[in-house]
């Protein structure tokens, strides 16, 4: 009877030995990177919209408030986007004839919303609440981005929960305040618009540090001692109680 | 327990063994269901398996196991990357935006649901335009802030699929104007006649814009005729004061006055049958809230049929047939010396207790109610009324007695059965050309002797205004469906007279019109909903209508309308009817959750157990022990009941308590047509009762066939036969989630309940038992004394079990508020049902017998153990331990705790090993077998999936949208769990953290009472409160150190954030005397 393994099968079953340990943990690695890369987390991937909106023209070159669309972002969990009757506000007025702007003066007339594509999105579990935040002075391109400079919206951070829990773990990295805000005796919540207010007025020139990566899309954390014990004094003051904000139920419920 | 092997199969239980068990050595004090104390061996499968009957790890063959699991770990890595192949959702804001909205917050609008006509103030919760939840509205006078789960419940009407969409002309889509114009041409014809072939078919009309219409109706056709049919409504009560008084009056209660109340079948308790039951409810319980030492309670006495709300927290109850109870009146009247009344006590009830009763109710004459139900003729109406006007008139010192009476709230005051037969004669008589049916559903539930459905054939002309298509419906030519409360304008009276406007808070989702708009169109002269209504109440607002007319939209209800008192003149005492009295009594009761039927088609109200049977999707033939015993039948057992020579197939259900010789039947079931939850135990194919369905989806059977128009309450010589059908039949989940308290004799509490005067004299000695107990435990702890030092607050709870009257209103709040699911009943007999807050009815031999060893021991000498048991009621809702058992079996983590001392289920964590349920002590952990959110209408998993049925009647093919339609009751605040995940109470986390980061944004601390849990909301009793136990100021902290506080299971080391408090009980000191003396005594002394 001939053999039935050549010598060469015991190259192939170390071999295949070998591939049973790196073949799992290629495919896990591959799928845990996919899950981490822009195809499934969105980040730095513009979408494209029914109307090309752009927020750096409204709100770098027109100096547009935040809130003159996103209305409720200080009053409720949901930021609002704007009804058609926001656009038409200045759009009745100017461009009345673009058509790019066809889409809304369409919305406008038949009544039929604009369907905008989503950009931020959470899972259906979780329950962020936008008024808090805003009011404890954390700014809006800390999670979103530089929305101020972005042309078709894309999404600034991945939302992913590691990413949320670098600040509920330790918010008085990122707690910050502006002196000369608070010298002018604006609420943390105002001094968040206020950024804009002055990257308007002076681009980036006079502001510092962290509002500059702020307004680049960085991650403005500070671990600098100083800054540190300013964001505990802010902690405190605000009595944000540092344990609980990692407990489960404060997002999912 | 040996005897096991010698019990029936499951479901049937041996009267003989639990009559022993009760009685014997050893017996329970407190017991859920007659199957836990016979401790049969399916008690002992639900004790030891939380899910019995389920499907072991052994029943798959190692191959598939092997594949599930790999195939599940390789899915698990991808479910990361959802976002590479979902597609992208959409954005979709407003064109014009709202005045006053915020997103993503609710608003809340006042308005008024209505049952039987009478109206109960509601706020509407509306998140972007869409209502999600009702609630009581705190200031409306029949709400007070709380809400039942019937009109709760309606809420869910609002989104259901199987509603009546279109304008129907003989089976084909039409529309408004064509029906306009073909009944205008109808009525055109009838102008020369005035109107003589013209009949109107109303329900209880309180609406005085309806009745204004109406009225203007009746003027332009005056020989056309207006029928009033309400399958449960108060005419008896009408017909009884009319007896009394000459005119027909409403009577009202004032419980807070009320020290000695004695209910005559009279189940006031019960939003089913009183109308002002909220209001009289809350009334009732402050009457008996005791705090520390301080506090006095209120005596309740009650005769009746079937344990109803009102006989579960009555302090002396006496089970008496619904015949029997004009007896009862009649004795009382004379004993009070009511001219003319006399009445010979029914077997069982002894003439020394009434006799004591009787003197209670003189001693606090003008602080003392009798009432009686719609469920009792008139005769006993008029009889009541002249004891209340003789207690009255005993003495001088109460300025305004306790009964008070107004005139009629409803618009056109019928009696009995005598307009529908009228109606039906006419139509048998070909007289009637143009039917107009505003609602109702009189071939179902009208007296099956009126024989309404041929009757109906007759009409040349039918027209049903409806919500649904139901069994009236099919008979008729045009179909019109009617809008949803929430959907239209309208008014309507509460049972205080106060006049509720009733406005819409979405726009209709179908086609539909409201019943005045209908009328308007009758009228020749179509308006809308809002005119109609404003053009009602403008003229009356005083010096500034529109400010007036404005506040009351606001408000919810027009100030200063409550109806006018009247002083009727003296009652007089009527004859009472002699009834035949042979043979098995049959009473008829609506239905606790889903009232005559119209609620059918509610899964919610379906599946919510009914207070005392704890029944789930089905009605029953209700027996006393005894009498099942004396039939031959078993518990669950499927009958023939016939009454009047009509048979239905029925089933068994033995209820302690309940009175011999007597079967009680709830209406309401049987349904053939009206959607496809209401008829889930029909076939499709030929509208007939299937069996099989039956069993597994539930449907119950037609009462409504037995009522006849000298029956409609109650009648005699009823029958019942076994059947051949073996069918695993009722799915009650009483004896689910047991808490066991058995296999350790030590002092494991689950209930507490003592007399009033037993607590009061015993508190110091039994709080210094308390203490000691508290210390040795202490000692025996390895665990640090406080778990949570931490200085934010600390959340609790505190039950009062001695004001909860059973009524399950916090039940629909917890489901409506934490979008639970519906299971149906195939999953509820595998003990899958999803409520997280469930109400356990436990029964217990009185005081006086239980203390007594020797009275308990034998069958010999407490022969009737089980026949008239004490009821104590306990909420059972995650009680949020402080060292929580389910926390470390977790492999995952899914189940941890705050800081706040909440055990935080995450659902997004949560594999579904099942392990915390297992180690649950309290079994209120709820898992999702199967997609139960999204797979609603799937109530069955042994028979044809619901998309693929035909359902029955003219529904013309399953809705396919059924299911996004139901989403939008979903509160937007509250993730929808899926398969796979475990649930529980959450002491409503969403209100505590909106509460939270208001408060933050306020810079304030969360205040006392600013958080409330859905199920304290809708409490009719206050009998929950929730707060910050850190607080020693807060309510709750106070209430948790009251003497009567305690934790259920304390003993196995749980620290329970939710303490219950006591049960106390106010018998009457002769009357307990009495009983006493009168307990057998020990043989050894006999001897």
């Amino acid at each position: 009877m001939a053999q039935i393994f050549k010598p060469s099968a015991n190259s192939i079953a170390q071999l295949s030995l070998l591939g049973a340990a790196i073949v799992p943990l290629t495919v896990g690695l591959g799928v845990a990177a996919l899950s981490r890369s822009p195809a499934n987390t969105k980040v730095d991937v513009p979408l494209n919209q029914p109307v090309p909106f752009s927020h750096e023209h409204h709100v770098s070159q027109l100096g547009l408030d935040c809130r003159y669309c996103h209305t409720t972002v200080e009053k409720s969990s949901y930021p609002g986007v704007p009804p058609t009757e926001t656009c038409m506000s200045c759009h009745s007025q100017i461009w009345t004839n673009s058509p790019l702007l066809e889409p809304v003066r369409q919305s406008y007339e038949t009544g039929t919303p604009i369907k905008w594509n989503q950009v931020n999105k959470l899972p259906s579990f979780v329950f962020f609440n936008h008024s808090i935040h805003v009011n404890r002075g954390i700014n809006c391109n800390t999670c979103h981005g530089p929305v101020e400079n972005m042309n078709i919206t894309w999404k600034g951070n991945s939302f992913q929960m590691a990413w949320c829990l670098q600040c509920h773990r330790a918010p008085e990295r990122y707690l910050k305040e502006d002196p000369q805000a608070v010298a002018d005796g604006l609420s943390p919540r105002q001094q968040v618009f206020n950024l804009y207010i002055k990257y308007q007025k002076n681009n980036i020139h006079g502001l510092d540090e962290r509002e500059k990566q702020l307004l680049k899309g960085e991650d403005a954390s500070s671990d600098d001692p100083h800054d540190k014990a300013a964001g505990e004094a802010l902690v405190k003051k605000f009595g944000v109680k540092k344990q609980q904000l990692a407990d489960c139920w404060i997002c999912h419920h | 327990m040996e005897t096991n092997e010698n019990m029936p199969e499951k479901g049937h239980l041996d009267l003989e063994a639990f009559r022993e068990k009760v009685a014997g050595q050893g017996g329970k004090k407190y017991w859920r269901s007659l199957e836990e104390l016979a401790d049969t061996p399916q008690f002992q499968q639900f004790l030891e398996d939380e899910f019995p009957n389920r499907s072991t790890l052994m029943q798959i063959n190692r191959r598939d196991m092997l594949k599930f699991m790999g195939a599940s770990i390789a899915l698990a890595g991808l479910a990361g990357c959802r976002s590479v192949f979902l597609p992208v959702d959409k954005i979709v804001p407003y064109v014009k935006a709202p005045e006053e909205l915020v997103y993503g917050k609710p608003l809340y609008y006042a308005s008024a649901v209505t049952l039987g006509g009478y109206a109960t103030g509601v706020l509407v919760e509306q998140h972007e335009g869409r209502p999600i939840k009702l609630e009581g509205n705190p200031d409306h006078p029949a709400s007070l802030g709380a809400l039942d789960s019937m009109s709760q419940a309606q809420i869910l009407n609002l989104y259901d699929p199987d509603r009546a969409e279109n304008v129907m002309d003989q089976g084909n889509i039409s529309t408004w104007e064509l029906f306009n114009a073909a009944v205008q041409t109808a009525l055109t014809a009838q102008k020369a006649k005035k109107g003589a072939g013209v009949r109107l078919l109303t329900g209880a009309v309180t609406s005085p814009t309806q009745a204004g219409l109406i009225g203007k109706f009746m003027a332009m056709y005056p020989a056309a005729k207006w029928h009033v049919y309400e399958p449960a409504g108060l005419g008896n009560a009408f017909e009884g004061a009319a007896l009394a008084f000459g005119k027909p009056v409403s009577t009202h209660y004032d419980f807070t006055k009320a020290k000695v109340i004695v209910s005559l079948d009279g189940d006031f308790l019960n939003p089913a049958e009183f109308p002002g039951s909220l209001k009289y409810a809350r009334d009732f319980a402050d009457g008996r809230r005791v705090q520390g030492k301080s506090g006095t309670m209120n005596r309740l006495y009650a005769f009746e049929s079937m344990p109803g709300l009102t006989g579960s927290v009555a302090d002396h109850r006496w089970p008496v047939k619904p015949s029997e109870v004009q007896s009862v009146a009649g004795y009382i009247a004379s004993k009070l010396g009511v001219a003319g009344a006399t009445g010979v006590l029914p077997k069982g009830v002894s003439a020394t207790e009434v006799d004591l009763l009787v003197k209670d109710l003189k001693d606090s004459s003008g602080a003392s109610i009798v009432v009686t139900g719609p469920n009792q003729p008139p005769q006993v109406h008029a009889l009541t009324n002249a004891i209340n006007a003789a207690l009255t008139t005993m003495t001088g010192k109460i300025q305004i007695p306790a009964v008070s009476y107004t005139e009629p709230i409803e618009a056109n005051v019928v009696a009995g059965t005598h307009s529908i037969q009228h109606l039906a004669d006419d139509l048998k008589g070909g007289g009637v050309d143009l039917l107009l049916m505003l609602g109702g559903n009189p071939v179902y539930d009208a007296p099956a002797d009126v024989m309404f459905g041929d009757a109906l054939a007759k009409a040349k002309v039918a027209v049903h205004l409806t919500s649904h298509e139901n069994e009236t419906s099919a008979a008729c030519g045009w179909i019109l469906p009617q809008t949803h409360e929430l959907e239209e304008w309208g008014d309507a009276r509460a049972f205080d007279g106060t006049v509720n406007i009733i406005q819409p808070t979405i726009a209709p989702l179908f086609e539909g019109r409201s019943a005045i708009e209908v009328l308007a169109g009758l009228l020749g002269s179509p308006a809308g909903g809002y005119d109609l209504v404003r053009a009602t109440w403008l003229p009356k607002m005083g010096v500034e209508p529109e400010k007036g007319w404005r506040k009351a939209i606001h408000d919810g209800w027009v100030a200063n309308t409550q109806a006018a008192p009247v002083s009727p003149g003296a009652a007089k005492a009527p004859v009472l009817p002699t009834f035949p009295n042979t043979g098995l009594e049959i009473s008829f009761r609506t239905d606790p959750t889903i009232y005559d039927g119209r609620f059918a088609n509610n899964g919610w109200l379906q599946e919510l157990p009914k207070p005392l049977t704890k029944l789930t999707w089905d009605n029953a033939a209700i027996l006393s022990p005894s009498t099942a015993a004396s039939l031959g039948l078993l518990q669950d057992e499927v009958i023939h009941l016939s009454h009047g020579g009509r048979t239905v197939v029925a089933t068994t259900f033995i209820m302690p308590g309940h009175s011999n010789d007597c079967v009680t039947v709830n209406l309401g079931y049987g349904r053939t047509r009206g959607g496809s939850v209401a008829c889930v135990g029909t076939d499709p194919e030929t509208g007939e009762w299937d069996p099989k369905r039956w069993e597994d989806d539930g449907g119950g059977f037609n009462a409504s066939a037995l009522r006849t128009t000298h029956n409609m309450c109650f009648g005699f010589g009823a029958e019942i036969k076994k059947s051949d059908y073996q069918l695993d039949g009722l799915a009650s989940t009483q004896g689910h989630s047991p808490l066991d308290d058995s296999r350790i004799h030590d002092e494991r509490d689950v209930i507490r309940d003592f007399t009033y005067t037993n607590f009061i004299s015993h508190l110091d000695e039994r709080a210094k038992k308390d203490e000691e107990h508290h210390k040795e435990f202490e000692e025996n702890n390895l665990f640090p004394d406080k778990v949570f030092e931490w200085d934010g607050p600390q959340w609790g709870m505190t039950i009062d079990m001695n004001t909860c009257i059973g009524c399950n209103a916090c039940v629909t709040a917890c489901q409506a508020e934490n979008n639970i699911p519906v299971v149906g009943k195939v999953q509820v007999k595998k003990h899958r049902e999803m409520h997280w807050l469930r109400i356990d009815r436990y029964y217990s031999e009185p005081e006086a017998v239980r203390e007594d060893p020797n009275t308990i021991a034998s069958p010999e000498r407490n022969p009737l153990a089980g026949e008239n048991p004490d009821i104590t009621w306990q909420p059972m809702m995650c009680v949020h331990c402080e060292s929580a058992p389910c926390e470390p079996v977790c492999p995952v983590g899914a189940t941890v705790h705050s800081h706040e001392g909440l055990n935080q289920m995450v659902y997004n964590r949560c594999v579904g090993t099942r392990y915390c349920s297992n180690n649950c002590p309290y079994r209120v952990r709820r898992y999702n077998f199967l997609n139960f959110s999204d797979n609603q209408p799937n109530f069955s998993i042994n028979t044809t999936p619901w998309s693929q049925r035909k359902i029955p009647g003219v529904l013309h093919e399953p809705k396919h949208q059924g299911i996004e339609l139901l989403k939008m009751v979903n509160n937007p605040d509250v993730t929808v769990r899926g398969r796979g995940i475990m649930e529980k109470c959450s002491y409503c986390v969403q209100r505590i953290n909106d509460a939270r980061i208001e408060s933050k944004k306020d810079g304030r601390e969360i205040r006392e009472g600013e958080i409330v849990t859905a199920c304290q909301q809708a409490c009719p009793t206050k009998t929950i409160i929730f707060g910050n136990i850190a607080d020693e100021n807060s309510a709750v902290a106070k209430m948790r150190k009251d003497p009567r506080s305690y934790l259920v299971l304390e003993e196995v080391g749980t620290r329970p954030r939710t303490s219950h408090l006591a049960k106390l009980r106010n018998p009457n000191p002769g009357i307990e005397a009495l009983r006493r003396a009168a307990a057998p005594q020990p043989m050894e002394e006999k001897a």
